[in-house]
């Protein structure tokens, strides 16, 4: 009976979804639709999770075609990933209204946002459910559609640009995933994950290595793995606050997801695990140091999501049960802090019309409420007992030492180090915004600005530019408009009119809008409110984990519903 | 299962193609690029479906004769699924034409103004930033 609640929450995002194209006149019921689903499903996965739990994995062949039609999966691990990605969707819904994304703003039209936020809601949950690698394909690109309008929403210069990136970048891992269930199919003959399972044994070792590298590649571009990361902090800070909250939060979660499957049911026993220990160390270690690098608060916030991804490949790479708990347990909290913190920033930016810490001042005193919440989401993304970020943390480490590799060592050294210089990225951010007073902070500015004028290589149009377009500096040719487009930016950062000057002009609106406030809040008292049920949920995360090591329990409940 | 080489052929000649072409700058060759890899990648689905057969319906012949259904059906998705990948990139190469009058895949200007500043081997604003002011002043007295 409760087997029934499995599709819902794939197909009530969908409905909703059409729900809302047809309503795109009325934009108040279409809000109510939007808050009214996002609320039932997170309500279904509640029930799924105590089901699930209670009873084991649920099972459901699409309209009775058992053994060769497609089959929906809601394992321990599905079940997790559910509630949380629905609990994060409906707040960051709830944000977007405050936000008044429906405001008759040109770079947010209303009607496209509800019905694409439903259905990359939609994709997300089949992502999860699905039990089926091509079932798999198409829910990524269900959301991965979504997410190429939202990213565009409004089709500004700035986004059209990060989108055209965004877009080639995914349609060709999209390809990639495309040869790889053509290799399988050839190989195995199904695409039922259960039933690839069970025959990937009988392949030839260097068969199945070459289909295990190729879903690893086509899924650590998609949860941005190190060397394939590069086009995250690009794509994601030009998006509005709330879309890029849900993407940061959930989308590179779903990759991650799928490389769990792969080197649980598929392929265990880890034979690739040294190449994902290596790539974790990689994605924290540069991630991190990209983040210190960068002068934007969201820029530096995308190069964390991709520096913490590392931590979930690190305990995806142990192959051993508590390593694979710790990744589930930082996933879950991951998906909410991210989030958080990118909804902080969204209101930062909102209120203060910026985000370059260059810009920033005073915000502590001005708002001390943004304070509270970038503090605490701040600090527990830094991983500072005892919040939940310390909990995941640990107990990753305590499974890299468990381990005992001379490999999980160095991660285990190499995560403590990335935690500590996430603590400094996000000590300077509050150092910068938050605690300096907006004097400074335009002091500050309008030096650089002198400064860069009087050392710097002269203005960006001097350089003379030669045959086709190029400019040398030193020894190396430029694109001449790139080196345009560069003094562009270092102009705009340039105190024209900073926080210090709008201050004294026609002071700040010091009121943070309630809902948004609210949501917020909301958020950041979830992922610490995760400390206290930590307990039960990392008991939680360790049943998952073993249902997903032993991956009989999948395989089984698959073929018993089949009958 | 038999496969057929020229299906495997074609396929990696497309593929090929596309792959060249997805490295351009222009977004309309990436978009052409685009199309050749997915019509590669079908191909090498149908080649995977082994021999050619009779066609898949119930009841109009012999089950072994009958070719695999479900590459078909994966091809057909697959088909759809590009083509609304093409027609948005065909708008966002037109938005892109509209607004920078050229549809090239442009540069992120933040790395662009990171590599400036390592043309310029000037010190990352950071430094100058979380420095203390008067240490700096200091410095500065000295050097």
């Amino acid at each position: 009976m409760m087997t029934s609640l499995v599709p819902l929450p794939v197909l009530l995002p969908l409905l909703g979804s059409g729900a809302a194209l047809m309503l795109f006149r009325f934009p108040r019921a279409q809000r109510l639709v939007s808050v009214v689903v996002l609320a039932l499903v997170v309500l279904v996965s509640a029930t799924l999770l105590v089901v699930v739990d209670r009873e084991g994995t649920q099972v459901v062949w699409l309209g009775g075609w058992t053994e060769i039609g497609v089959a929906l999966v809601a394992d321990r691990l599905a079940v997790l990933m559910l509630l949380v990605s629905s609990i994060v969707t409906l707040a960051v819904m709830l944000y977007s209204l405050g936000q008044g994304i429906s405001d008759s703003n040109r770079s947010a039209p209303v009607s496209i946002y509800h019905p694409t936020f439903l259905t990359l809601v939609a994709g997300v949950s089949n992502a999860f459910l699905a039990g089926d690698l091509f079932n798999l394909f198409v829910s990524f690109e269900i959301l991965l559609f979504a997410s190429y309008v939202l990213l565009t929403l409004g089709g500004t210069a700035g986004r059209i640009r990060a989108g055209t990136i965004y877009v080639v970048v995914n349609a060709l891992s999209s390809m990639l995933f495309l040869i790889t269930i053509a290799a399988v199919y050839a190989a195995v003959g199904t695409l039922n994950l259960a039933q690839i399972a069970v025959r990937l044994d009988d392949l030839p070792d260097s068969t199945s290595l070459m289909l295990h590298l190729l879903l690893l590649v086509t899924f650590a571009i998609k949860a941005a793995v190190f060397p394939l990361s590069l086009w995250l902090p690009d794509s994601y800070p030009t998006a509005p606050a709330p879309v890029t909250a849900v993407f940061a939060g959930l989308l590179t979660k779903v990759g991650v997801y799928a490389i769990i499957r792969t080197e649980t049911l598929l392929f265990p026993g880890g034979r690739l695990s040294e190449l994902l220990m290596v790539v974790a160390l990689l994605s924290m270690l540069i991630g991190i140091l990209g983040a210190i690098a960068q002068s934007d608060m969201k820029r530096l916030l995308s190069f964390t999501l991709v520096s913490h991804i590392g931590y979930m490949i690190f305990g995806i790479g142990l192959s051993s049960q508590a390593g694979m708990a710790g990744a589930i347990f930082y996933v879950a909290h991951h998906i909410t802090i991210q989030t958080a913190l990118f909804l902080v920033v969204g209101l930062i930016e909102r209120q203060a019309g910026s985000t370059s810490l260059l810009r920033l001042g005073g915000l502590a005193r001005l708002f001390p409420v943004l304070g509270v919440l970038f503090f605490v989401a701040g600090m527990n993304l830094a991983g500072i007992p005892p919040l939940s970020g310390f909990l995941g943390k640990v107990g990753l480490l305590e499974a890299g030492i468990a381990d005992g590799g001379a490999l999980a060592w160095t991660l285990v050294v190499g995560g403590t180090v990335t935690s500590l210089l996430t603590l400094y990225a996000v000590a300077k951010t509050w150092a910068l915004a938050f605690w300096r007073s907006p004097q400074e902070a335009h002091a500050m500015a309008e030096e650089l600005a002198a400064a860069d004028a009087s050392h710097g290589p002269a203005a960006p149009d001097a350089p003379a530019v030669g045959r086709r377009g190029q400019v040398r500096l030193d020894t190396t040719s430029y694109d001449a408009g790139l080196v345009r487009q560069a003094g562009a930016i270092v102009d705009s950062d340039r105190p024209d009119r900073d926080l210090h000057q709008r201050l004294e002009d026609d002071g700040m609106p010091t009121r943070l809008p309630a809902l948004m406030t609210w949501t917020t809040a909301v958020l950041v008292a979830i992922s610490v409110a995760i400390t206290v049920v930590a307990g039960p949920l990392y008991a939680f995360t360790e049943r998952a984990a073993g249902d997903v090591i032993d991956r009989s329990t999948y395989v089984t409940a698959v073929a018993e519903a089949a009958e | 299962m038999d496969v057929n080489l020229t299906l495997v052929v074609v396929a990696g000649a497309l593929v090929g193609c596309g792959a060249y072409l997805l490295l351009e700058r222009s977004l309309t060759r990436v978009l052409v690029g685009l199309v050749l890899l997915s019509n590669g990648v079908n191909v090498a689905i149908l080649a995977t479906s082994g021999r050619a057969g009779e066609a898949p319906f119930y009841g109009s012949a012999d089950v072994d004769d009958m070719s695999d259904p479900l590459p078909q059906a994966m091809v057909l998705t697959a088909i759809v699924i590009t083509l609304g990948t093409i027609a948005f990139l065909l708008a966002m190469a037109h938005r892109n034409w509209q607004l920078a009058g050229h549809d090239d895949v442009q540069d992120d200007t933040e790395d662009a103004r990171i590599r400036r500043l390592a043309v310029d081997d000037a010190t990352s604003d950071s430094y100058d930033m979380t420095a203390d002011r008067d240490d700096e002043d200091d410095y500065r007295e000295d050097g």
